[in-house]
């Protein structure tokens, strides 16, 4: 419980600092708390894990999938959610110092709590999905973190090119997750690590490898996919120390260890994971020499160390993943207290180019020493952390077979070679040598507690140097112990072991490294030959427009002749994907038919009739909605002989409505369609439109006549005892299927919100005469005037009925909601809308939105009784003079439905009747 | 009685994919209309024809299937919906463009 606050912590939290941002101190005190909060309780969680026990909390999240909210706590996540608590509460102390105040440190804060509680849950996620959901949280965080200036297009470009990588990884990271958990049947760490060999003999086993080390490749910014990191400077700098030295690039390197016992130990795991490794850290490490941008060199040389940890687990021996997790720690010691020195550099002096820093150590003594030392550490010399896990690294290279025994060891000097140039490049270059000349700035100390974190970070990195036995050695058992889930082998962690092959590399590298700086100046003429275009950031940004500029092709290529053609092509590709359907063979009847009768056959013949006329007729539209109006009403009458009299009664009311309303756009439209489509095309779409129709038919026919099972008896025999209605259409709408009726009325409310707003403002022509060139008659007809005045009371007090008895007789809340919208929208016709407005104000669409809302919260009372939503429930109750009679709080449902239909209905109508009050009036 | 109804989809069917393809916004309209009710028709053949079925459970005698008739129920509620949207959609359309055409077409003439 106490391990699921911690990681919940910072994001119930994270808008705090936000809410606080008017002030200067708050925010940043507010995230500092909130951080000493996640740092305590792991303290308090840190003896029980020493103990050798696992601290785990897990409850049930979507179990379907096997997704469970489970976090577990043993050394490898306590390591890593401690460097994440502690260097970010040293961050947010930087940070507090860093930006000024015309940033929105509130915002800033918030993101960045954001992204803490994101990498918490990383590292303490007990289930491959959750980890997943924790991993692609970290992308979208570190996005707003470095898209934070967001005034700066390299701040945005670099926010996205991350965003591009790392979301594609994660992608990947998900399709490999989805196999393991497919071979091992659980998503649940402890199940996938004790499957290690099910997954190792899997025939998936490449494609789940491959799937995951791309994710952790682009999080971890390894060759090729290292290119985002360097862009990714564009952040604050706090970010660039926390983000990308500290925590997510290391996020990678995690799901590594933490999936290392069920993925390593393949000859694919070692040639895939050591080979990106290695050729990131020389790659990088040769890069980070020539950047003169004081962020970028330290960008670079992140990529190589990180490579190096890669090369370490790549190796697969225990030995190696035990420096593997030491150099962890230790980089993030080093490098970001190098960031936070940087980012005092640039504060101070307002550039961060090498070429016209110099000398600072004259007017910053202080930062100087403890850069200087940060940087020693980087580039691995004796007394400092970075010297032992270096050592430990350099010893492991041995332990291959040859050619690799000798071929490995020289890389590795090689890799340590360059990251002593470019550390002694960046101590040098800005601490030392003559006055800079042209600073933005007067360069001076920093605050004074701006450079706590860094003294704190530099004195660890001291410390684990000079005593690492007595420091980082328990930590260091500990997790590398959860990494490999086996007993540890013997090592001991010592400053000197004496003269040796590793000790001579160091010395050789040490060396080696200082030449190299020393002839830098020759190497800058050969590099800068090097061609500009062979950036990944080019590479992609070309990839990714030329990905547009193909879709674009593609999309002007199928949109050729506007949406007719589009309908046409649509069409055509669905009858002949039916016709494949039936392949050929006529449907075989296995029911007898029922007998037709002549009304029946009066029937269809009107309703072919009446189609007829449509076509025929179409471009007198008048008339072709009268023939309209007559199709509805046979089908309202092939309802009824077909046993569904609720059908036949909504869709004689809706047919009303449809009509009222074509009636009423009419006026504002041509009253005829000039003829304007050639006898070709005319042609062409009878012949597409014959072919549907026969298509229609045959497939209608077809089923009608083949034998199935409905799932009707469940409904008819569960109505009365279940939902207390002997009207089962009524109680599947507002019962068995009521969620669906919902969304239905919601979908309702949304088409009359859509109308209202795409009619606000809309200028419309009046017609003075209509279509036979008679001026339309300006009164109302008196006889409907006098006729409609009786009927609204009439067709309320029908409409009630209709709903109240609508549970066990044909009715309810969509039939009566149409007959009152009918009724009164008799009134307008009768009336006009002045008359009416005046006495019925129009506020239709809140009618609807109430009606979408009781219908919920019937729903969400259901809730309240420990019932799933929309449950309901229904009881007899007995009054006297009244009788025994029913209440369903179904019922209570179809009151909501009710009030939606007759809001909807009312919005839309009377919206375009006002446009024609508005047109009278004009 | 069964083939007649087939008869009267097919019908349906057809004449709205042809008004459809009309040119004008409001044929497309008619032929929404028309396919909306060959396809709750449809909807409805899917649970079987019954002539004289007893549409309450507490009636003696062969029930009709109720689950199509729901879901046309809310059908035809929502289609009234669409046809309503598509509509003001044409007003919206003819305001703007000052015809009801589909698709712009420079060579015809102006009503």
């Amino acid at each position: 419980m106490l391990l699921a606050t911690a990681v919940l912590l910072p994001f119930l939290l994270m808008l705090l600092p936000a809410a606080l941002e008017r002030a200067r101190v708050p925010p940043a005190l507010s995230a500092g708390l909130v951080a000493l909060g996640v740092a305590a309780a792991l303290a308090w969680l840190a003896p029980v894990v020493a103990s050798g026990a696992l601290v785990q909390y897990s409850v049930p999240w979507v179990p379907s999938i096997g997704l469970d909210f489970a976090l577990r706590l043993d050394g490898l996540s306590l390591l890593f959610a401690g460097l994440i608590a502690g260097i970010g509460l040293l961050v947010i102390l930087y940070a507090h110092y860093y930006l000024s105040d015309e940033d929105c440190n509130g915002r800033f804060f918030a993101y960045l709590l954001l992204f803490m509680g994101s990498m918490l849950g990383v590292a303490t996620a007990d289930n491959l999905l959750l980890l997943l959901i924790f991993w692609e949280l970290t992308s979208l965080s570190s996005f707003l973190l470095i898209g934070f200036w967001r005034g700066a297009a390299e701040a945005r470009q670099g926010a996205r090119l991350a965003l591009l990588v790392t979301g594609a990884g994660g992608l990947a990271l998900l399709g490999g997750v989805l196999l393991i958990g497919d071979i091992v049947g659980s998503y649940s760490l402890a199940a996938v690590l004790a499957a290690g060999e099910a997954i190792r003999g899997d025939p998936r086993y490449p494609w789940l490898l491959t799937l995951v080390l791309l994710g952790a490749f682009t999080k971890s910014a390894q060759f090729p996919f290292h290119f985002w990191l360097p862009h990714a400077m564009a952040a604050p700098t706090p970010v660039s120390a926390y983000l990308h030295s500290a925590t997510m690039v290391k996020a990678g390197i995690f799901l590594l260890m933490r999936l290392w016992p069920a993925l390593a130990g393949t000859p694919e795991w070692f040639w895939i994971v050591s080979t990106a490794g290695l050729v990131t850290m020389l790659f990088a490490a040769y890069v980070a020499l020539f950047k003169h941008d004081l962020k970028g060199l330290l960008a670079y040389s992140t990529i190589s160390q990180l490579g190096l940890i890669t090369l370490l687990l790549g190796l697969g021996t225990p030995l190696a993943e035990i420096a593997a997790v030491f150099h962890l720690m230790n980089h993030a010691a080093f490098k970001a207290s190098l960031f936070m020195a940087a980012g005092i550099v640039d504060h101070e002096t307002g550039t961060r180019d090498m070429r016209r820093l110099s000398g600072l150590a004259r007017h910053m003594p202080y930062t100087a020493t403890l850069a200087i030392v940060a940087a020693a550490a980087m580039a691995g010399v004796p007394l400092l952390n970075g010297f032992i896990s270096k050592e430990m690294f350099f010893a492991e290279t041995f332990a291959l077979q040859p050619p690799w025994s000798w071929l490995m060891p020289l890389a590795a000097t090689l890799g340590g070679l360059f990251s002593v140039a470019y550390s002694a490049r960046f101590v040098h270059d800005v601490f030392f040598g003559g006055e800079a000349r042209d600073l933005p700035r007067k360069p001076h100390e920093p605050p004074r507690f701006m450079i706590v974190p860094v003294e704190i970070l530099v004195v660890i990195c001291l410390l684990v140097g000079l005593a690492p036995a007595l420091v980082v050695e328990p930590t260091l058992r500990l997790a590398a112990g959860a990494l490999l889930q086996r007993p540890l082998p013997e090592f001991s962690l010592a400053l000197w072991h004496g003269f040796n092959l590793p000790f001579a590399m160091s010395v050789c590298a040490l060396v080696g490294g200082i030449a190299l700086y020393l002839v830098r100046r020759y190497l800058w003429a050969l590099h800068t030959r090097e061609t500009q275009w062979l950036s990944g950031k080019h590479i992609t940004e070309a990839l990714v427009e030329a990905l547009g500029a193909a879709s674009a092709r593609l999309h002007s290529g199928l949109e050729r002749g506007g949406l007719r053609l589009s309908l046409l092509a649509f069409l055509v590709v669905a009858i002949a994907a039916g016709a494949i359907g039936f392949g050929g063979v006529a449907p075989q009847p296995t029911r007898t038919m029922l007998p037709g009768g002549v009304v029946p056959w009066i029937g269809v013949a009107v309703l072919v009739m009446a189609t007829g006329a449509t076509v025929v007729l179409h471009r007198e539209r008048v008339l072709a909605v009268v023939a309209v109006g007559v199709i509805g009403l046979i089908v309202s009458l092939a309802f009824v002989k077909l046993s569904a009299p609720d059908l036949a009664l909504t869709q004689l009311l809706v047919e009303v409505s449809t009509v009222l309303l074509l009636l009423l756009a009419m006026y504002f439209l041509p009253q005829r369609s000039p003829r304007d489509s050639s006898d070709a095309r005319r042609v062409v779409d009878g012949v597409i439109a014959l072919a549907a129709g026969g298509g229609a038919a045959v497939l209608a026919w077809a089923m009608l006549m083949a034998p199935g099972e409905t799932i009707s008896g469940y409904h008819l025999a569960n109505a009365k005892p279940g939902g207390g209605g002997y009207n089962v259409v009524n109680v599947i709408l507002v019962d068995f299927r009521a969620l669906d009726t919902l969304g239905e009325i919601t979908v309702l409310g949304i088409a009359a919100v859509a109308i209202v707003a795409l009619l606000d403002r809309i200028e419309l022509p009046a017609r003075a005469l209509d279509w036979e060139g008679r001026p339309w008659s300006s009164g109302h007809s008196l006889s409907l005037e006098v006729l409609s005045r009786p009927l609204l009371p009439l067709a309320l007090l029908v409409s009630v009925y209709l709903l109240l008895r609508g549970h066990n007789e044909p009715g309810g809340g969509f039939i009566a909601g149409l007959v009152t919208g009918t009724a009164l929208l008799i009134q307008y016709l009768a009336h006009g809308n002045a008359w009416v407005e005046v006495r019925l104000p129009p506020r239709y669409t809140s009618v609807a939105a109430a009606g979408i809302l009781i219908a919920m919260l019937t729903g969400l009372a259901s809730l309240a009784f420990g019932a799933p939503f929309l449950t309901s429930t229904f009881a007899y109750v007995s009054w006297p003079v009244v009788g025994k009679f029913e209440l369903a709080s179904a019922m209570v449902f179809d009151v909501g439905v009710y009030l939606a239909v007759v809001g909807v209905v009312l919005s839309i109508l009377a919206t375009i009747g006002r446009q024609h009050g508005k047109a009278e009036q004009a | 009685m069964e083939l007649l109804l087939a008869l009267g989809i097919g019908t349906l069917v057809a004449a709205g994919v042809y008004l459809a393809l009309r040119p004008r916004l409001f044929s497309v309209l008619l032929g929404i209309t028309l396919l909306s009710y060959a396809v709750n028709l449809f909807l409805l053949a899917s649970g079987g024809l019954m002539v004289d079925g007893a549409p309450l459970s507490n009636l003696p005698g062969p029930h009709p299937d109720p689950l199509p008739q729901a879901l046309i129920l809310t059908a035809i509620v929502i289609s009234f919906g669409m046809t309503a949207f598509l509509i003001v959609l044409t007003l919206r359309a003819v305001s703007e463009r000052g015809h009801d055409r589909v698709d712009e077409d420079p060579g015809s003439e102006e009503p």
